[in-house]
C-alpha cells in the first residue's frame, strides 16, 4: 500500500457558515421569530397576535425575500433594476389565477349540483368564466387561463413567467451593453408597460379589478383564517430562510467575487476572460424567479392583487429599502425591508396617533412619504452603508 | 520564434481624427518587445484593438497557428484565447482581497455554473501562493487590494496577468509611479515572463527600456516610424525629430 496518507495538518475545509457567521445568526433569529409568532398567534397559541398582524408579518417576510433578491442584483452585481416588483406581481398573478379559478369552480359545482341533471364539464367551465369575468363584461375564459384549473401548472408558471420575462428582457438589454441609469430607466419602462397592459380589461386578468378573494384557499375553504394565515406565515419564513441560504451561497466564493468585480469594473472583468453579460443575465433571472416566488406567497396573504401593485413606484420603494438597510449585505436588505415596510403600514394604517401642533395637525398618512424621503436622504448622507453598516462597528474584524 | 500576432493595415478614426493609420506590426513567441512613441501616437489604441475594446475601420488582426481573426471575437473570448492586458492605471478590484483578485484571474473555467461550484484545489492554492511570492505580496494575501501601495497594485495586476497564463501579455506603462528598486523588480519579472511567451510593453521611460534590452517599435501618428534595437532607433533622425529631440 503506497497510498500517501495525510498525517500533516490538512487545511481545514471552511463551510459557508464559518465564512459567514451572519448567516447562522440570521437563521437563528428567523427561527426564534417564527416560533415566537406561532406561540403568540390566535391560530396555534396564546392569541396575543391577531390574525391580521400575522398576515402583515408574513407579508413582511415576503418583502424581505424580494429585498434580498434586490440586494443581490443591485448591491452585489451593480444592476440597479427598478423593475423587480413586476416579477413579484407576476408571481402573485400566477398563483392568484389558480386560487380564484379553483375556488369559483367549487362554488359553481356546489350550486349546479343541486339540479336534477348533473352539469357537464362545459357548463361548469362556462359558469366559472361568467362568474370570474362578469365584472369586465365578458363570459369567456381567456386562453391564458388554460392551466388555471391545475395547481402544479400554475406553480410552475410562478417560476417560469417571471424567469422567462427576465431572461428575454435581460438578454436584450445586456447584449446591447445597456448599463447604469439607462438600464434602470429601461426596467422602469418594463414594469410601467406591464402595469398599463394589465390595467386593460381585455388582457384577460380582470383589468383594474385584479384578482381577489385570494385568502380563501380551495380545498381548505372551511379552515379559519387564523390557521391559514399561520400556514402562509410558516411558508414565507421557510422561503425567506431558503432564499437567504441560496443567495448567501451564491455571493460567497468565486462567483460572488466575480459579480462584485462586475459591479466595480465590468470592462476589467471582460479582459480577464469572463463573459460579463452571461453573469448579469444569470443573476437578473435568478433574482426575478425568487421575486416571483415571494409574490406568490405574498398575495394570498394580502387577499387581492391588481395592476397598481406593480406600478413603477413599488420597485423604487424596493431600492429605497435596500439602500436604507445597507447594500451589499443580505441582512441589511432584510433590516431595511422589514423596518421600512412595517413602519409604513403602522403610520399609514392609522396605527400611529396623529400629532396636533395647535396651528397644524400632522396626519401621518400624508407625512409618511416626507418622512421616508427624509430618512433616505439622511441615511445616504450619514450612513452610506445603511443601517446594516452599523454592525461593522459592533463586530470588529480581526486583522 | 514563430509569429504569434500579426496586425496588418489597421486604421481607426475617432470623429475624423485618425488615431491609427495603416498600422502593421507583428510579434513572435517568445519575444519581448517595447513600444514607444509620443503622446497620441496610438499606443493605447493599438492595445484596445488587439483586446477587442475598439473595432478598427479596416485592416486585419490575426492570431496564432490557426490564424484566428481576432476582430470577430468578443473581449472575453480574446482574453480566453490567451491575450492578457495590464492597464496604464492599475485596475485591481480594490474591495476584494489580494487572494480573491488572483483567484479570479487563475486559468480556470469561466462559465457562471463552473464558477459557482468552484472550490480552490491544492494546485490552485499552490499557484496563488507561487504568484504572490513572485510579485512580493505573499504576506498580504488576505489584505484588501485597495490598501496596497501604488506600486504593489501594479504588481498585483501583473500577477493577475501571469495567473491568466496568457501567450501574449500587453503591458501598458508598468513602471509608472514605481520607486527605482520596484522598477528593477518589474523589469526582471517581465524579462522572465518573456522567456516563454510574447510580451509587449508600452513605456515612456528610456532607462526602463534600456534595461529590458529588447527590440523597440516606435509609433508616430498611428503608424510604425522605426523598429529595431534601442540604439538603432535612437539614432534614427526621424525618431529624434518627433520624439526624442524635444
Amino acid at each position: 500500500m503506497d497510498i500517501p496518507r495525510k498525517t500533516a495538518a490538512r487545511p481545514r475545509r471552511r463551510t459557508l457558515f464559518q465564512d459567514n457567521p451572519s448567516v447562522l445568526w440570521f437563521m437563528g433569529l428567523l427561527g426564534l421569530f417564527t416560533l415566537g409568532v406561532t406561540i403568540l398567534s390566535e391560530g396555534f397559541g396564546l392569541g396575543l397576535i391577531s390574525t391580521n398582524l400575522v398576515k402583515i408579518l408574513g407579508m413582511t417576510l415576503c418583502l424581505c425575500l424580494i429585498a434580498i433578491a434586490m440586494d443581490v442584483v443591485w448591491g452585489y452585481c451593480g444592476i440597479l433594476s427598478l423593475g423587480h416588483f413586476a416579477f413579484f406581481g407576476l408571481g402573485g398573478y400566477m398563483i392568484g389565477m389558480w386560487l380564484m379559478y379553483a375556488r369559483t369552480e367549487i362554488v359553481i359545482r356546489g350550486s349546479l349540483g343541486r339540479g336534477t341533471i348533473p352539469p357537464t364539464e362545459l357548463e361548469v367551465s362556462e359558469a366559472v368564466a361568467a362568474q370570474i369575468f362578469g365584472v369586465v363584461g365578458s363570459s369567456e375564459l381567456p386562453a391564458i387561463w388554460m392551466f388555471a384549473h391545475s395547481l402544479p401548472a400554475q406553480l410552475a408558471l410562478v417560476v417560469l413567467v417571471p424567469g422567462l420575462l427576465a431572461l428575454i428582457f435581460g438578454w436584450l438589454a445586456f447584449r446591447s451593453r445597456v448599463t447604469g441609469v439607462y438600464l434602470s430607466i429601461l426596467t422602469q419602462a418594463m414594469t410601467l408597460a406591464l402595469s398599463l397592459y394589465l390595467f386593460q380589461n381585455d388582457t384577460g386578468l380582470r383589468g383594474n379589478n385584479g384578482l381577489s378573494g385570494l385568502q380563501n384557499i380551495p380545498g381548505a375553504l372551511d379552515v379559519p383564517q387564523s390557521i391559514i394565515s399561520m400556514w402562509f406565515f410558516w411558508a414565507s419564513a421557510f422561503m425567506l430562510g431558503a432564499g437567504y441560504l441560496l443567495f448567501a451561497w451564491v455571493v460567497s466564493g468565486k462567483f460572488g467575487s466575480v459579480i462584485r468585480a462586475i459591479r466595480d469594473n465590468e470592462a476589467r472583468v471582460r479582459f480577464l476572460g469572463y463573459n460579463v453579460e452571461g453573469y448579469k443575465l444569470f443573476i437578473f433571472t435568478l433574482t426575478a424567479v425568487i421575486s416571483g416566488i415571494a409574490g406568490a406567497l405574498y398575495y394570498p396573504q394580502a387577499g387581492i392583487i391588481n395592476p397598481a401593485e406593480i406600478a413603477p413606484i413599488a420597485s423604487i420603494y424596493l431600492a429605497v429599502w435596500v439602500a436604507i438597510g445597507g447594500r451589499g449585505r443580505l441582512y441589511g436588505a432584510v433590516i431595511g425591508a422589514a423596518s421600512v415596510s412595517l413602519l409604513s403600514s403602522w403610520l399609514t394604517g392609522g396605527g400611529a396617533p396623529n400629532i396636533d401642533l395647535g396651528f397644524y395637525r400632522i396626519v401621518w398618512t400624508d407625512w409618511w412619504l416626507v418622512l421616508l424621503g427624509l430618512g433616505f436622504v439622511l441615511v445616504t448622507l450619514f450612513f452610506p452603508k445603511g443601517i446594516g453598516g452599523l454592525f461593522d462597528y459592533l463586530v470588529r474584524k480581526q486583522p | 520564434m514563430t509569429t504569434l500576432l500579426e496586425v496588418s493595415g489597421v486604421s481607426v478614426t475617432f470623429d475624423g481624427f485618425r488615431a491609427i493609420n495603416n498600422l502593421s506590426i507583428a510579434i513572435g513567441e517568445p519575444e519581448l518587445r517595447a513600444v514607444i512613441g509620443p503622446n497620441g501616437a496610438g499606443k493605447t489604441t493599438f492595445m484596445d484593438i488587439v483586446t477587442g475594446k475598439t473595432r478598427p475601420d479596416e485592416g486585419r488582426v490575426i492570431w496564432g497557428e490557426r490564424s484566428v481573426d481576432l476582430l470577430k471575437l468578443s473581449e472575453s473570448d480574446i482574453a480566453k484565447i490567451g491575450i492578457g492586458r495590464k492597464f496604464q492605471k492599475p485596475t485591481v478590484f480594490e474591495e476584494q482581497t489580494v487572494r480573491d483578485n488572483l483567484a479570479m484571474a487563475l486559468k480556470n473555467r469561466r462559465g457562471p455554473l463552473s464558477v459557482l461550484t468552484w472550490k480552490a484545489t491544492t494546485r490552485d492554492k499552490a499557484r496563488i501562493l507561487e504568484l504572490a511570492e513572485e510579485i512580493g505580496l505573499a504576506d498580504r494575501l488576505e489584505r484588501r487590494a485597495g490598501d496596497l501601495s501604488h506600486g504593489q497594485k501594479q504588481w498585483l495586476e501583473i500577477g493577475m496577468l501571469l495567473a491568466q497564463d496568457p501567450r501574449l501579455l500587453l503591458v501598458d506603462e508598468p513602471a509608472a509611479g514605481m520607486t527605482p528598486s520596484e522598477r528593477e523588480h518589474t523589469t526582471d519579472l517581465l524579462k522572465r515572463a518573456a522567456k516563454t511567451r510574447a510580451v509587449m510593453v508600452i513605456e515612456h521611460d528610456m532607462e526602463f527600456i534600456r534595461r529590458l534590452g529588447c527590440r523597440v517599435t516606435v509609433l508616430h501618428e498611428g503608424a510604425v516610424l522605426a523598429e529595431g534595437s534601442l540604439d538603432h532607433v535612437t539614432k534614427n533622425q526621424q525618431v529624434i525629430d518627433v520624439y526624442l529631440g524635444r
